[in-house]
């Protein structure tokens, strides 16, 4: 019994910020962008949560500290994509080796360092109730702002003007650009919120899962929320399905090398990306009609004046 | 009431919209040059010109999308400057695009309330569209995606968004281009009602005969400067034609007599699965052409014909070999090239992409689909000699206007591109010619060229097949018409039988039986 306990805990923790970094990258492709960059900005949220937070003694200042470092770097695509209008898949991956390369730079002066981890919830009674008491009421704050934020979006996308809005810009941005929409301020916007999420999805980690920073942390976190919006369908309900299941293969992997089970480590590492592509094949398979993925994914637009 | 020139009608009142020296540069190239032109309450102004006259550009500048130059417009007497759409639509102009500006993964209902100021509630909002689209007679269904719906469907929730913003002043650019005749009747009704209810109405088209029937102005633009502006009822369309062009269009000829031949392209009871959600099936389709004829086959976008084409060309491949039949020969399963050494020649709809590679230059396009009968590969090597002398006969022979010798495809305009893709189809002297929308957005001067050019080509002995939403270009070309419906071809009729009104019914769906049937009792 503790060791399910143990293992949900340990899910929990690791699928929290895969939900963070795909909600925003969520976000930002229901606009039209593709942003190849997230583990780039995650990387480097890492890096600046855990500086701020050592020098300030702050999980919530390290948290802010992160937030910002996404969302400046996530700028930097938008100046490219955007304003520029250069290739945004490429864009992508620039900006993914210039996250690491600069993670390396703000981190060295922090390896080894050690911080008081995010505290987690204690409800009086609550926690304490056997099994689920620790895994409903007490986890960290990220746990439960991340679902949080997955029901903002939501509501968001589907119950708001604005929300509607952004679809269309990603749907059509020449139609949405006709009817008078910024087409580009909105996708700055979402592609803002997107690093603003990235950022804070690595911030989670050293500040949260392990109390340190070393460089490389992220460990392709990135890609695999990546892969999770794809697996979602673009949809942030199945989003959360999506983020807790990669996070229990994820988890499951290293159990099974405990266990000594004869499945190649490599093979479960594999494991989000296959599930991913099946999916994919499942949906363009069962499909009756309209297209799952924002029309204009990855499109570049220019606005005639 | 406003059948006379509207200047003289309403000396003393000010126009709803007015223009006074509109001006649009880009570069050194004027778009719209010192355009004046008055819009008055209760009139349907007609706005004529060919492609590349400035018509898109003096629209998009009344409804805010571009800033003039230079030049001033003017609402009601006062000056207006507009930042963009909203201004434009707070003022009550309202705009229906040629390119639908419809987002097809959303609902009618969120199409509509992203073309509106958002003000109300979204159940107020579908409310008032259920109602005006009632009051309207145009229904739609507000919970349907966009992609599930036909062409005509998606132009009605344009008008109806236009509508529900009460526009004092709707600008219709080309709305009848994709509709059936039956479907551009009832919207003429809608535009007559609107105009009796004392809104103005800018109407683009380049149909003439619609303009003379439903406009009681038209303003006639070439090269972005205005040519004149008159009463179009009292214009014949070859003067209105005059006037676009600059120029007489020379009359297409057909020789006196044709003599039709062998079957040269014979299509057996063919049937095709759609490859992709939006597509179409075919089924059960058959024709027999004969050397030395024309079948125009006509039918609303989006209604097989693509597919049809594909299946014909050997983009798609057929599961019987027997279901197309070229030259004698059975071509189902064989690969385009195969098709094209059989004498077979395709000129597909998209010129750009399908028809030609944008990007390079135009003797690589010719070799494209030269290649396999034309000797311009030699043991494996492109003959660059061969390919270039292939341009310069195309150029020479339709007239194919460019900057040099040997552009890239994507800086020709679309008239003369389509002149060199037919020119470089029909130099290969095919048998069989499958062209599909031969002179979609190409200016009257190409277009002539270009149905003379299959007219000569029939009367040489090839059998060619037309694919046309525009009747009036069959009726000119074709010996007999076949409408395509839902994936399945109709009889083909004599071009001669084939009035209007038949081919409007059979494009909708409807069938030719009971009325012909009562015909025959009657006779």
């Amino acid at each position: 019994m503790e060791l399910i306990e143990a293992i949900i805990l340990a899910v929990l923790a690791a699928s929290t910020p895969l939900l963070l970094a795909a909600t925003g990258e969520l976000v930002t492709e229901r606009a039209g962008v593709l942003n190849l960059g997230v583990e780039g900005m995650m990387i480097v949220g890492a890096a600046c949560g855990f500086g701020g937070a050592w020098l300030t003694g702050s999980i919530i200042i390290g948290a802010l500290c992160g937030i910002v470092a996404g969302t400046l770097l996530s700028l930097v695509f938008a100046l490219m994509t955007l304003g520029l209008a250069v290739n945004q898949v490429a864009t992508g991956l620039a900006l993914t080796i210039l996250g690491i390369g600069l993670s390396g730079l703000i981190g060295a002066g922090f390896v080894g360092e050690r911080i008081t981890p995010a505290p987690h919830l204690h409800l009086p009674v609550l926690t304490d109730i056997p099994l689920v008491g620790r895994i409903l009421f007490g986890e960290d704050a990220f746990v439960y702002l991340s679902l949080a934020l997955v029901v903002a979006v939501w509501l968001f996308l589907y119950r708001t003007r604005a929300g509607l809005v952004l679809r269309a810009v990603g749907d059509n941005h020449v139609s949405a650009h006709a009817l008078g929409y910024p087409v580009l301020k909105i996708r700055m916007f979402a592609v803002m919120f997107g690093g603003a999420c990235a950022g804070l999805a690595g911030a989670y980690l050293p500040l949260a899962y392990t109390p340190f920073f070393i460089p490389g942390m992220t460990a392709g976190r990135g890609w695999i929320a990546l892969a999770l919006v794809v697996f979602a369908s673009w949809r942030p309900g199945r989003l959360v399905v999506g983020a807790y299941l990669f996070g229990a293969v994820t988890i499951l992997q290293l159990h099974a090398q405990g266990w000594g089970v004869g499945i190649p480590s490599q093979f479960m590492s594999a494991l989000p990306y296959l599930a991913t592509v099946i999916v994919l094949v499942l949906i363009s398979r069962a499909r009756t009609g309209g297209s799952t993925a924002p029309a204009a994914l990855g499109t570049v637009f220019v606005p005639d004046r | 009431m406003l059948d006379s020139t509207p200047a003289a009608l309403h000396t003393g009142a000010t126009p709803l919209l007015q223009t006074i020296g509109l001006t649009k540069r880009y570069g050194d190239f004027l778009a719209n040059e010192n355009l004046d032109i008055e819009i008055w309450p209760q009139q349907i102004h007609a706005l004529l010109g060919e492609n590349g006259a400035g018509k898109s550009t003096l629209v998009k500048t009344v409804y805010g999308l571009i800033q003039p130059s230079d030049g001033e417009m003017r609402w009601l007497g006062e000056k207006m400057v507009l930042s963009g759409p909203s201004e434009a639509r707070a003022r009550g102009i309202g705009m229906v695009f040629q390119h639908f500006s419809l987002f097809d993964n959303l609902t009618v209902a969120e199409n509509v309330a992203l073309g509106l100021a958002g003000k109300e509630s979204f159940k107020d909002m579908s409310a008032r569209l259920e109602q005006v689209s009632n009051v309207y007679g145009l229904p739609l269904d507000p919970r349907r995606e966009v992609w599930q719906l036909s062409v005509g469907e998606r132009q009605r929730i344009e008008i109806v968004r236009a509508l529900m913003q009460n526009p004092k002043f709707l600008i219709l650019d080309e709305p009848t281009a994709v509709l059936t005749p039956q479907e551009a009747d009832q919207l003429f009704v809608v535009l007559e009602r609107l105009k009796a209810e004392g809104r103005a109405i800018l109407y683009i088209s380049h149909k003439l005969e619609e303009v003379k029937r439903l406009c009681d102005t038209a303003t006639i633009l070439r090269g972005g400067k205005k040519v004149s502006t008159c009463n179009p009822r009292a214009e014949t369309a070859a003067s209105l034609a005059r006037m676009m062009v600059g120029a007489d269009i020379k009359q297409v000829k057909a020789p006196a007599s044709r003599q039709t031949t062998v079957p040269r392209l014979v299509v057996n009871d063919l049937g095709l699965e759609p490859d992709d959600p939006h597509g179409v099936r075919l089924e059960h389709i058959s024709f027999e052409l004969k050397g030395g004829e024309i079948l125009g086959i006509a039918g609303v976008a989006g209604n097989g014909q693509d597919e049809l084409f594909a299946a014909l060309s050997g983009e798609r491949l057929a599961k019987d070999p027997g279901t197309v039949v070229i030259e004698g020969i059975a071509a189902g399963h064989l690969s385009i090239t195969k098709r094209r050494k059989l004498g077979a020649a395709f000129v597909p709809e998209e010129r750009l992409g399908h028809g030609t590679a944008p990007r390079m230059k135009l003797s690589e396009n010719a070799l494209l689909t030269g290649h396999a009968a034309s000797g311009m590969v030699q043991h494996g090597f492109v003959n660059t000699a061969a390919t270039l002398k292939t341009v310069d006969r195309a150029t020479e022979a339709f007239d194919v206007r460019k900057a040099k010798r040997d552009p890239e495809a994507a800086s020709l305009s679309g008239g003369n591109l389509q002149k060199f893709i037919v020119g470089r189809e029909i130099l290969r002297n095919p048998a069989v010619l499958v062209v599909s929308q031969p002179t979609w957005g190409v200016d009257a001067g190409a277009a002539a060229v270009i149905r003379q050019a299959l007219l000569d080509l029939a009367a040489a002995g090839a059998a060619v097949l037309v694919t046309s939403q525009d009747l009036d270009e069959l009726a000119e070309i074709a010996d007999r018409i076949a409408v395509m419906f839902h994936g399945h071809l109709s009889e083909p009729l004599k071009t001669a039988d084939a009035s209007r009104e038949k081919l409007g019914l059979l494009m909708g769906g409807s069938s030719l039986e009971p009325t012909e049937a009562a015909h025959a009792v009657g006779a």
